[in-house]
């Protein structure tokens, strides 16, 4: 279940590591003891049927929820019980299923207040934003990273739903967290925007670590290093795109047809 | 609202003299507006009401501080305001007792400081909870801090309050501070400074984090801020500039008492913040003036001008909810695009059914007023000029009948004639792109 790291002689340090993690919403349980470990520079996808977990596994890695037991590493500094903030200030930034923006603000202002927290900038209020060029330098690099740069000017709001996703992305990159929480980035989108958003989000976790929920098997099987594969909160499999292809287990409890 | 990318400015030699003055355009005719309005507004009555106006606006920008940019509705900002006017009374009777050599243009200070403290106090309890639970907890705190100001007699005075002199302290440049032009322009200068100070706030980092706490503030942890402490600190600020307008206006009114924490001044407040317009930064300078002079002018017209001061905040509610200020910004990109003109016509269509609509619920609400409040003064009244019978038929035949065809003549003119208009000029916009 340990990562490549470990196996190459359990130096390194994964950049994202879960053991023995559970959740229970009262009486049920999530996420019933899953161990996890990610990588540094990993593309690492978790798949499996709906209500698996995996969203509720996101939301204990970064921090929305609390564990019932557990624990969670980030760069081997344990994480879990730390609050999302904190989380996010150590390198972790996320995505969300649903499309999470700051709805009034411009384009321009959602990804320059992800850019903030990452310059120093803090709560300062004693001198303009944009006394610092570093602030708008980065931001207008990664809005043109996510081709938003023409838009910049609108609400958030008004944008269409593939553009909206598209800043989700540039959103959870700006802050140039090392680890990479995607939630079903291309959930929703047509073929063609699918595939625009895949070619980013290589782009983006280009020497980072990644780790992405994802429902569309092209997308999972043309992207991640590693997959692994939730069922009612157990981790069942965990391995190469080949060998989870090639796991009799995985695709009698989901993949099925979707493989092939 | 858009931000020009940092660019190095290339800036010729000639460019440089205006060209560097321009950015402070706006504050430099704010300012020439502000030291010229008592020049044309000679007469006692508007001075007094243009001081009002001075401490209304810095008020209600301190509460859009909350409820604007941050998205926190607070039903106790009166509070700040209230303790501020007292500390600044308090101070200028200690300064005269003790012959202190302050001068009356920096107490104010006094007041903002009062009021960040008490924020912080406060705030501290207050910000743990956001939505509904803050203004629950705001509105309890009013409650509490109301009612020891009745029982706490020796620092708030009682039902009389405290008084004082503002004219005892120490002179500079001969002012006094006893004529009411004197005042004004204190108030003036204190209002620009902070009108200033808040807009540049905005555009800070923390400033731009309030928009973004109120938009989405599970997405601001998500990009390393605790919403907690950026409504905590625009909470604390905002309690500082309340607590300047507190002590405004107490050196106005040469008093502070527990009028000044009630929950209508609360209430006020969040009025005029919301038919000024909570979403941009005038609105709240827009809606202190409208309020402070219709709460002025209205009285003296009628007893019952609190009615047409909660119609006009319904209102606002349901068909303007950007207030005054979303109104005027709604026209941007079509004036931009040139389209203006064409509207203006159509514009025109609403005023007379308008008129007539405002006639009617006028005569209908002033006739109601006399007959169930002043029926012991017989039935017969008398506006703009002209007695009639409240009860007879006619009176209120014509009432209803303005009421009802202005009405109905407003639909249609905004059916027929606004809205396609509205339509072909955000046509217009869009075409050009400047909206979508």
């Amino acid at each position: 279940m340990n990562g490549r790291a470990e196996a190459r002689g359990g130096v390194r340090v994964a950049a994202l590591e879960a053991r023995g993690l559970r959740k229970n919403f009262g009486a049920a349980e999530i996420i019933r003891g899953v161990d996890l470990s990610v990588p540094k520079g990993e593309r690492h996808a978790v798949i499996g049927p709906n209500g698996a977990g995996k969203s509720t596994l996101f939301n204990l890695i970064s921090g929305l929820l609390l564990p019932t037991a557990g624990e969670i590493r980030l760069d081997g500094a344990q994480v879990n019980g730390l609050p999302a903030y904190k989380i996010n200030r150590r390198g972790l930034s996320r995505s969300f299923q649903v499309t999470n923006i700051f709805p009034k603000l411009s384009v321009w202002e959602n990804v320059r207040c992800a850019v903030l927290w990452s310059r120093g900038e803090k709560y300062t209020f004693w001198r303009s934003v944009e006394a610092n060029p570093e602030i708008a330098q980065r931001t207008q690099q990664v809005l043109q990273e996510i081709n938003l740069i023409s838009r910049k000017d609108l609400p958030a709001g008004v944008l269409t739903y593939a553009e909206q996703r598209a800043l989700e992305i540039g959103i959870t990159m700006a802050g140039g967290a090392n680890v990479i929480l995607l939630d079903e980035p291309t959930a929703g989108m047509s073929h063609a925007e699918t595939e625009r958003a895949v070619a980013l989000i290589r782009r983006i976790s280009e020497g980072r670590t990644l780790l992405i929920v994802e429902h569309d098997m092209s997308v999972v099987f043309g992207l991640a290093d590693r997959i692994s594969v939730l069922v009612y909160g157990e981790i069942i499999a965990s391995g190469t795109p080949a060998e989870i292809r090639g796991n009799a287990k995985v695709r009698e409890a989901y993949l099925g047809e979707e493989a092939r | 609202m858009s931000d020009a990318i940092a660019t190095p400015a290339a800036t010729t030699p000639a460019q440089t003299g205006i060209a560097r003055l321009a950015p402070w355009g706006v504050w430099i005719v704010l300012a020439v507006v502000l030291a010229a309005l008592p020049l044309l507004f000679r007469s006692g009555t508007a001075l007094t009401m243009l001081s009002l106006m001075g401490i209304a606006i810095i008020f209600a920008l301190s509460y859009n501080m909350l409820l604007g940019q941050t998205g926190m509705l607070s039903f106790g900002h009166a509070v700040y305001y209230g303790l501020g006017a007292y500390f600044t009374v308090h101070a200028i009777n200690w300064a005269i007792a003790a012959k202190l050599p302050i001068p009356l243009l920096v107490m104010p200070l006094v007041g903002g400081f009062a009021g960040l403290v008490f924020a912080i106090l406060f705030g501290w309890v207050s910000t743990k909870r956001s939505g509904t639970a803050f203004a629950m907890i705001s509105l309890g705190l009013a409650e509490l801090v109301g009612s020891s100001s009745l029982i706490l007699r020796s620092f708030f005075g009682g039902e009389e309050g405290v008084t004082t002199n503002r004219t005892k302290l120490l002179r500079l440049f001969d002012w006094n501070f006893g004529p009411q032009i004197q005042v004004y322009y204190l108030i003036a200068a204190w209002c620009l400074l902070s009108i200033a100070l808040m807009y540049a706030l905005t555009r800070t980092p923390w400033g731009r984090m309030c928009n973004a706490v109120r938009d989405n503030s599970e997405r601001a942890q998500f990009v390393g801020y605790n919403p907690q402490v950026v409504r905590y600190l625009a909470f604390c600020l905002s309690g500082l500039f309340a607590g300047v307008a507190g002590g405004l206006a107490s050196i106005n009114f040469e008093l502070a008492n527990s009028a000044l924490f009630s929950a209508v001044q609360s209430g006020n407040v969040l009025l005029a913040t919301f038919i000024g317009g909570a979403g941009h930064f005038v609105g709240p300078i827009l809606g202190a003036v409208l309020v402070t002079y219709l709460q002025n002018m209205l009285s003296d017209v009628t007893e019952v001008w609190q009615l047409y001061f909660g119609l006009m905040f319904i209102a606002t509610v349901m068909y303007a909810p950007g207030g005054l200020a979303g109104l005027i910004m709604m026209h941007g990109p079509i004036w931009r695009a040139g389209a203006l003109s064409g509207l203006f016509g159509a514009y025109a269509l609403l005023l007379a059914p308008i008129a007539l609509v405002t006639v009617g619920a006028v005569l209908v609400i002033e006739m109601m007023t006399h007959l169930g409040v002043k029926a012991a003064e017989g039935t017969v009244m008398k506006m703009a000029g002209i007695s009639f019978d409240a009860k007879s038929g006619l009176a209120w035949v014509l009432a209803l009948g303005s009421l009802l065809a202005g009405g109905g003549l407003a639909l249609l003119a905004w059916r027929r004639g606004v809205a396609p208009a509205w339509d072909r000029a955000q046509g217009k916009a869009r075409e050009k792109g400047l909206t979508v």
